[in-house]
């Protein structure tokens, strides 16, 4: 797949309609917890868009807003705690935070399907595979029991479950790991959905299994031109199957770009650091490098750039005022289509 | 599954004879003498009391009674009154009526406990939930003679609404009085646990996925929910029987119902050995068997649990 | 490739909030990094107590439990009235007063003359003695079993669980009637030892399965690989890690046999005259009830009060030592 030619045209904030609407386009999304603690500001201000065929890459670690925002898409949020203060969910155009619990239960699965991290845990315990396969067809397609059952087993051929006639009536349990994330998959492809979001789909899985299920994916994806959004914090996950790669840090959006683009010239100090400590054969030897400190408080963000306390290149402007993401152009001003960075020295970070 | 079967089987015998044992001890070893009180105040023949004491064994020594009243276990004798009637028959009469007692206690514990224990597990942290916190708490508070009381002031007594005792064991509206407090505490127990299942498994991950393959509400808590909540609540129904047969006794005398609680009651009063064995023999055994039966049961409601 | 999270924090605490992630809602992953690095580190017996402090129900009970106790152990602070005294002529059945706070008519008169209010108050003490002596005795022995049990196994094992089976069999209060139903003269202590006879399985099978999950834990392993002796595994790593079940089911017991030896005098098969217990002026009181509600309605209040609170306490606790609940 080569993807700067399909990325060419996005520009770094989409708005609708340049040349046909995004599948999905989330516009200046704001998510909060209210906790004993105080209100945890988990995703403030958050852009980003999907086009059919596409797959983006929302990459982050633990805390920085990615699966909270997608779950605000899903609307599967618990609220409370969760609240969504501001902005839009715009599927196909139409907001969805606006649309009647019923409305959005229809796309839910339907139209918009979700890839858990643990399938283990995801899958019903107590329920057949089977039966929680045969479920999104007879809710959403008014099939019987005995029809359901079949297109279960058809599912399960389709991600390559070995002997899924005699396996569809075991439980989640009775599989292996790889085998029970290709059962989570075929569930979030049973309607054959526009836009699939997979929350590190391979994290739990053993490196061996982690290519055969994220190839999988890949090729469904293809097979059926649905847009996906991939939640990852594994970046050798992301450069073999994204199109372009959205970083998040404390609730933001700090860098995006095409996916090679992002590998060979970072543009915000945190990817670079993310970039540094992949452990690399040509640095065998040397000391791993570690972006130092822990990632903020949600409940007290640092003021300016959420960054600068772990930030090597931090001076006052980013204790002071909040970067926006803007497009950033190569030294001699052409632009960089789809790139764009919050960071205030992002040409410095770019081309020093 | 039938090896299990087998094997708990098995080691029910050495529950079984060592309970029996510790009654049946705990019955014969006891200070003072039942034939001698038949007698109460007055002064009895000597040789009256001997032959009595004969007739039922009571001069033999206590390992020989214990043997030779299980060996009349084994061949359905479970021995005789002091009034001569043979103890089964006696059992024969009242146990059907404590069993319907019992499944009507049963039928409002499952329905009022699972029903308040889900409403407030839904809205757990909010009102109802505390609502029926509290009110659990009262109820577990109150001993169920307490309640008994309090119930047959209230509702028979003061409003008329059900009658205060029971002449007819067949008639449902008689037992509803007696089976409502005797179902109390279990049900209370029972909301709680159902409540504390409920609002765990609200936060579990594959409630997540139900609502994100977009089901219906009424799906995801009446499939999904439920299904998985009501496994600790069907094993807390099996151990619970036991409490529910304590409760009977009690129950029984406040409502004037004529079981096997007010039965074992009688002959507690009058240390009428083979009545009060008997009684706790067939409780121990119906207790052993539910918990099988509910260990079974678990099996097949969670397909993780496999008996070898 | 690595794990980002792992590499960047230098594997300290964000480890573990990280892998805990799935597994929690929504709100706790997001805080979890946050939480970890700014907080003190909490212990469970820390965070316990702050948990117990923002309950309002914990405060009820633990007010109720201290009067409680309290009037227990003087009784004679909180009424001049002799409970024993029965005066039929002028006191028979008079209604209570309930404006004469702590007056001997306070809560009334009942069938044989006594002021029922010096009859709750001298009742106290027997109740508490009963939950707090059989509780005692069930948590030593049932405890000590369980925990030789669970941490032993082994055949040592199979002869305490055998004998914790047949126990077990026996229903508490059913059992307990027939146990009590053996002595004719039932003092407090006779009450204690026969709940306590037939109690002690419970807390022997909650104390041997949390010290059975204890002694599995990795910190034992190591204690053990560092050389540590049994007993010291016993006392200073498995015992303190398998207590918090235990406490709490002990507290809710304790609520449980007051219930019991109640329920047992009010069937006369409990403490007798000359003990002062509320389960037998329940008991006394059950003729009056249809005019006279007063007599059964203080002690039976008493008595629910008292469950309630120790009940209510170990709930409490409870809730605060399982994280899983918050």
């Amino acid at each position: 797949m080569t993807t700067i030619e399909k990325t060419a045209d996005d520009a770094v904030r989409e708005g609708a309609g340049d040349d046909g609407t995004p599948l999905l386009e989330v516009r200046d999304l704001h998510v909060e917890f209210h906790t004993r603690d105080g209100v945890a500001k988990a995703v403030n201000g958050v852009n980003y868009s999907v086009r059919a065929g596409e797959t983006l890459a929302v990459l982050g670690e633990s805390g920085s807003g990615k699966s909270v925002t997608a779950q605000a898409i899903m609307g599967i949020l618990d609220m409370p705690p969760g609240r969504i203060p501001q902005g839009q969910i715009l599927f196909r155009g139409e907001d969805m935070l606006t649309m009647s619990g019923e409305e959005r239960r229809k796309i839910r699965g339907r139209k918009i399907a979700m890839i858990f991290q643990d399938a283990l845990s995801a899958l019903n315990p107590v329920l057949s595979v089977g039966y929680q396969l045969g479920e999104m067809f007879r809710v959403h397609q008014g099939l019987s029991k005995k029809e359901a059952k079949a297109k279960a087993i058809e599912l399960m051929d389709r991600v390559r479950i070995p002997a899924a006639r005699e396996r569809v009536s075991d439980y989640p349990h009775q599989f292996s790991g790889g085998m029970r994330q290709r059962i989570m998959i075929a569930m979030a492809m049973a309607l054959e959905p526009d836009l699939i979001i997979a929350d590190e789909p391979t994290t739990a899985l053993d490196v061996t299994v982690q290519a055969q299920v994220m190839d999988l994916l890949a090729e469904l994806q293809r097979e059926y031109h649905m847009g996906l959004i991939l939640i990852t914090h594994d970046l050798g996950v992301v450069a073999d199957v994204a199109d372009k790669i959205a970083v998040m840090y404390a609730g933001r959006i700090v860098e995006t770009a095409p996916v090679h683009e992002l590998y060979k010239r970072p543009a915000h100090p945190y990817t670079r650091g993310l970039l540094d400590s992949i452990p690399r054969l040509d640095r065998k030897g040397q000391e791993l490098y570690a972006i130092k400190g822990l990632p903020p408080n949600l409940l007290k963000i640092p003021t300016g750039c959420a960054f600068n306390p772990r930030c090597p290149k931090a001076e006052d402007i980013c204790r002071r005022d909040v970067p926006a993401l803007v497009p950033v152009t190569e030294q001699d001003g052409t632009e960089l289509p789809g790139r764009g960075s919050a960071c205030h020295f992002w040409k410095e970070t770019l081309h020093g | 599954m039938g090896r299990y079967v087998a094997r708990r089987l098995l080691q029910m015998i050495p529950v079984f004879i060592g309970t029996t044992l510790i009654i049946f001890l705990m019955v014969h070893v006891l200070p003072g003498d039942p034939i001698r009180a038949m007698w109460g105040d007055k002064a009895a023949d000597p040789a009256q009391v001997a032959s009595l004491r004969h007739e039922f064994g009571l001069d033999q020594p206590l390992w020989k009674q214990y043997i030779d009243y299980m060996v009349d276990l084994f061949k359905g004798d479970f021995g005789k009154t002091f009034g001569g009637r043979p103890v089964s028959e006696e059992m024969g009469m009242a146990f059907p009526v404590t069993l319907r007692l019992a499944a009507v206690a049963l039928t409002i514990e499952i329905i009022v406990g699972i029903g308040l224990g889900a409403w407030a597990g839904l809205k757990a942290g909010r009102a109802v939930d505390t609502g029926v916190l509290i009110f659990t708490l009262i109820v577990i508070s109150m001993p169920v003679f307490v309640l008994g009381y309090l119930a047959r002031f209230i509702f028979a007594d003061e409003l008329g609404w059900l009658p205060p005792n029971v002449q007819d064991s067949m008639d449902l509206q008689q037992l509803l009085l007696p089976g409502f407090v005797l179902a109390m505490l279990s049900m209370a127990y029972v909301a709680r646990l159902t409540r504390t299942t409920f609002a765990e498994n609200l936060r579990a991950d594959y409630m997540r996925t139900a609502l994100a393959k977009g089901l219906p509400r009424r799906r995801i808590v009446g499939v999904h929910l439920l299904r998985n909540s009501l496994i600790p609540v069907v094993t807390f129904l099996g151990t619970d029987v036991g409490a529910l047969v304590g409760g009977a006794v009690v129950t029984e005398g406040i409502f004037n119902v004529q079981g096997v609680g007010n039965l074992l009651f009688k002959a507690l009063g009058q240390r009428e050995g083979s009545t009060i064995v008997g009684v706790v023999t067939i409780f121990v055994l119906v207790i052993l068997v539910i918990n099988l039966l509910v260990d079974l049961l678990y099996a097949v409601l969670d397909p993780r649990i496999r008996y070898a | 490739m690595p794990d980002m999270t792992k590499s960047q924090s230098g594997g300290t605490a964000v480890d573990t909030a990280a892998d805990a992630g799935p597994l929690q809602a929504a709100a706790d992953a997001v805080l979890a990094p946050g939480d970890v690095s700014q907080g003190k580190p909490r212990s469970l017996w820390g965070d316990a107590w702050y948990e117990l402090r923002h309950r309002p129900l914990f405060w009820v009970s633990a007010v109720l439990l201290v009067l409680l106790l309290a009037i227990a152990a003087f009784p004679g602070l909180f009424t001049g009235a002799n409970p024993r005294d029965g005066d039929l002529t002028n006191h028979f059945l008079t209604k209570p007063e309930l404006t004469h706070f702590f007056r001997a008519d306070w809560f009334g008169y009942d069938g044989q003359g006594r002021s029922i209010y010096a009859r709750v108050i001298y009742g106290t003490r027997a109740s508490i003695m009963v939950g707090v002596g059989v509780t005692a005795v069930v948590t030593l022995v049932g405890g000590l079993l369980g925990m030789v049990a669970g941490y032993f196994g082994g055949w040592i094992d199979s002869i305490i669980s055998r004998i914790v089976d047949i126990f077990f069999g026996l229903p508490f209060l059913l059992g307990s009637m027939v146990v009590l139903n053996a002595f004719t003269e039932r003092k407090v202590y006779v009450v204690i030892a026969a709940l306590a006879f037939l109690g002690w399985t419970t807390i022997a099978r909650v104390m041997r399965s949390s010290v059975i999950t204890a002694k599995q834990a990795d910190y034992v392993t190591a204690a053990r690989a560092l050389g540590a002796g049994t007993g010291r595994i016993l006392f200073r790593h498995v015992l303190p890690n398998a207590l918090a079940p235990t406490i709490v089911v002990a507290t809710i017991a304790l609520g449980a046999y007051i219930s019991a030896e109640a329920t047992l005098s009010f069937l006369g098969l409990g403490l007798a005259d000359p003990t002062i217990s509320w389960g037998i002026d329940i008991s006394d009181a059950k003729d009056a009830i249809r005019d006279n509600p007063h007599v059964m309605l203080f002690p039976a209040g008493m008595l629910s009060l008292t469950v309630f609170a120790f009940i209510t306490l170990g709930d409490a606790v409870r809730d605060a030592l399982d994280p899983k609940l918050r």
